[in-house]
């Protein structure tokens, strides 16, 4: 289960809040889409789930299976089970895909206390998982990233989510910079790890994406708050209506 | 010995001007008058700028008299081979291991303190490492390579020196027409104050191959002056590989006169910079005629209060057209206290020509490290792979591969212990 209570978050050297009083809990099995117009918050609230240190929680508390996570590093994070997949994941040159993958994997791994997946091993799990979302193995042995089209990029994320199977999966704009054939493979990916133990958050700005992963539950973030709860149906009422109507409601 | 002199002369050149009045090597006098008149170079002359010698070399290690080398030759015998081949090893200046007898078909030689009175036709500027080695060189090698002659596997320089000795070598390897060879030239030595100044010198001629390399895991205390000065005639490839993983002050020229159409060469080196150390790569390259190219890349790494130098000169002469010289230089600094600096220097009289050069340096991407820990790397797993990622390329395509691989674990095994 992820808590998120009272959230207050700010930019680490600025006095800009974020982040003011987000109160969301996403249960095992759970779907949980976060909409909103653009500049609200929710990557923010992305990143400082992830441990990004360019923002600073100043009330409040987030946490994971009752535990709170403000206290751990990045990686401890990742190691109790929460993922990111990045709205715009970062190009690392000189970086094999393959020797992060296997470092990933090897390090959630060691943190669990199991033993470093051999060579084969390995490669025959990254290939069957890449294959479902038509990854070429070429492409994973091009540096981290590094020149990907903004589809290969996102489907390079839903791949490190197969590997790691993490249980708090957090899904930032997954579908941005999609067209509608990588849009399926991506969410057929998604649909794929939906499992009654594992809870996602989908940060979305549009209903696409809520069309193929069905959600749950669908919350609206405005100014750094969840300003209204509901069901599917929420997101198409904001798909028909735009976001006036609640956001004046909640102001 | 210094009563021609107006300058008060530091402890090291006092020691040094004692060693240069006792050889008999042929350019002892010119180096004498050199230090007695104007000692050892500071930051005012120019090519000394970044490495102010005079105030660097802080003492010079007596001549040794009979020395107990932990270097015997059993141990250089056990030094891993960067790749397979021969080895003429020395400890100091001793000739311990490889007889020339026993040199790979096609090469021939001789070692001998005739290597010392060995010389080349490069040109160079304050030439405080070459006059002193000239001066004061004891031992080296002077092989060469048969026209046509393809040499299997490598042949190995090794250098080791003891502590509290200064060593001093010199070689000069010649290659007839259309051969090819790889050398390496290695550096060990000692953890306690030491001084090596080695020179070697290369001259390939006509359709001439060579990959040269030179390695050193010297200790954290040892003064380093070394130079390579090569010539390169028509058709003539040469590929320097250079890897500086040690020392306490280290200044690494490469001197070269592109003096034959159509001849390329390739210029790649990691400098891993630790605490405390000062690492000066200064190469000066010379395009003579039309049609040659020039390839030069460094990655350097700085950690502690590292300091690192790279001076890159490319000068191509009025008749040199259609010149292609590249010249990159890339530095990551680990630590607020690092330092690099970079002086590219393009002196281009030809107007046809394709010439650039380009100097970074950044530290670790923030945003790099984020994304990795966010998968659940551990910072230090993480920072790790991004200095690999770094300074790897450059030795990625190294061929034959295995000598790719030596090199690459020496980087790796630095960069568990400093970075
Ligand atoms: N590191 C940062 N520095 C300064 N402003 C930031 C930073 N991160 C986010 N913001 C600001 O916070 C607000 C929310 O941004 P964001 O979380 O990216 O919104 P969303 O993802 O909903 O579009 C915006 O006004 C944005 O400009
Ligand atoms: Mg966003």
């Amino acid at each position: 289960m992820i808590e998120i209570k009272n959230l207050h978050v700010k930019i680490a050297d600025e006095d800009k809040m974020i982040l003011n009083g987000l109160n969301l809990t996403v249960k095992p099995g759970e779907v949980a889409a976060i909409m909103g117009p653009n500049g609200s918050g929710k990557s923010t609230l992305s990143y400082v789930m992830a441990g990004k240190d360019d923002y600073e929680v100043t009330e409040g508390d987030i946490l994971l299976n009752g535990e709170s996570i403000l206290e751990m590093e990045p990686d401890e994070r990742a190691a109790a089970g929460l993922f990111l997949a990045f709205q715009y994941p970062v190009e690392i040159p000189g970086v094999p895909t393959m020797n992060f993958l296997k470092a990933a994997m090897n390090s959630q791994r060691k943190a669990h206390g199991e033993n470093e997946l051999s060579t084969p091993e390995f490669i025959k799990t990254v290939r069957e998982a890449a294959g479902k979302l038509d990854i070429s193995m070429d492409m994973l042995k091009r540096s981290l990233n590094t020149g990907f089209s903004g589809g290969e990029k996102k489907r390079a994320e839903i791949l490190q989510m197969a590997l790691l199977e993490p249980k708090y999966c957090v899904l930032d704009e997954t579908d941005s910079g999609l067209d509608i054939d990588a849009l399926k493979i991506v969410s057929d990916g998604v649909n794929a790890l939906r499992s009654p133990e594992r809870a996602f958050m989908v940060i979305t700005h549009y209903q696409r994406l809520l069309e193929h992963i069905i959600p749950d539950t669908v919350h609206v973030l405005y100014k750094g708050r969840i300003v209204e709860t509901g069901g599917k149906e929420l997101a198409q009422h904001l798909e028909a209506n735009g976001y006036a109507d609640i956001i004046g409601k909640a102001a | 010995m210094n009563m021609l002199s107006n300058i008060k002369h530091t402890a090291a050149e006092e020691v040094l001007l004692n060693q240069l009045s006792e050889s008999r090597n042929n350019s002892a006098s010119g180096a004498l008058e050199m230090l007695s008149e104007r000692g050892l170079p500071t930051r005012k002359v120019e090519p000394w700028h970044y490495t102010d010698l005079r105030t660097l070399l802080r003492g010079y290690p007596h001549p040794p008299s009979a020395i107990q080398s932990e270097f015997s030759g059993e141990s250089l015998k056990e030094m891993p081979d960067l790749a397979q081949g021969f080895t003429i090893g020395f400890s100091n200046t001793s000739h311990l291991i490889g007889a020339v007898k026993d040199l790979p078909e096609g090469v021939t030689g001789e070692v001998g303190l005739a290597a010392a009175n060995t010389t080349h036709e490069v040109e160079i500027a304050a030439d405080t490492v070459g006059l002193l080695n000239s001066a004061l060189a004891e031992n080296g090698a002077v092989l060469n390579v048969a026209p046509g002659a393809k040499v299997d596997g490598a042949i190995t320089l090794a250098h080791t020196c003891a502590g509290g000795t200064a060593s001093v070598l010199r070689h000069l390897v010649t290659m007839g027409e259309e051969s090819e060879a790889l050398f390496i030239e290695r550096h060990h030595s000692s953890t306690i104050e030491n001084h090596e100044n080695v020179v070697c010198n290369l001259k390939l001629e006509k359709g001439a191959k060579a990959t040269w390399v030179i390695s050193q895991e010297l200790g954290q205390a040892t003064t380093r002056l070394g130079q390579f000065n090569f010539d390169m005639a028509e058709g003539a490839e040469l590929t320097i590989l250079v890897l500086n993983a040690g020392g306490k002050l280290v200044r690494q020229e490469i001197h070269g006169r592109v003096r034959g159409e159509n001849a390329n060469l390739a210029i790649k080196g990691v400098n891993l910079i630790g605490e405390g150390a000062h690492i000066d790569v200064t190469t000066t390259l010379s395009h003579e005629v039309p049609h040659t190219t020039a390839e030069e890349l460094f990655r350097n790494v700085v950690t502690g209060h590292g300091k690192g130098v790279f001076q890159g000169q490319i000068r191509v002469a009025q008749p040199a057209q259609k010149t292609d010289a590249q010249m990159a230089c890339n530095s990551l600094l680990l630590s607020d206290d690092s330092d690099f600096s970079a002086k590219p220097e393009l002196e281009i009289f030809a107007d046809d020509v394709v010439c650039a050069h380009g100097a970074t340096v950044t530290d670790i991407d923030e945003d790099h490290l984020f994304y990795m820990r966010s998968r659940g790397i551990s910072e230090r797993d993480s920072r790790a792979l991004l200095i690999k990622a770094f300074v790897d390329e450059v030795f990625e395509e190294t061929e034959p591969e295995a000598l790719g691989e030596s090199l690459i674990e020496i980087i790796e095994t630095w960069l568990d212990a400093n970075a």
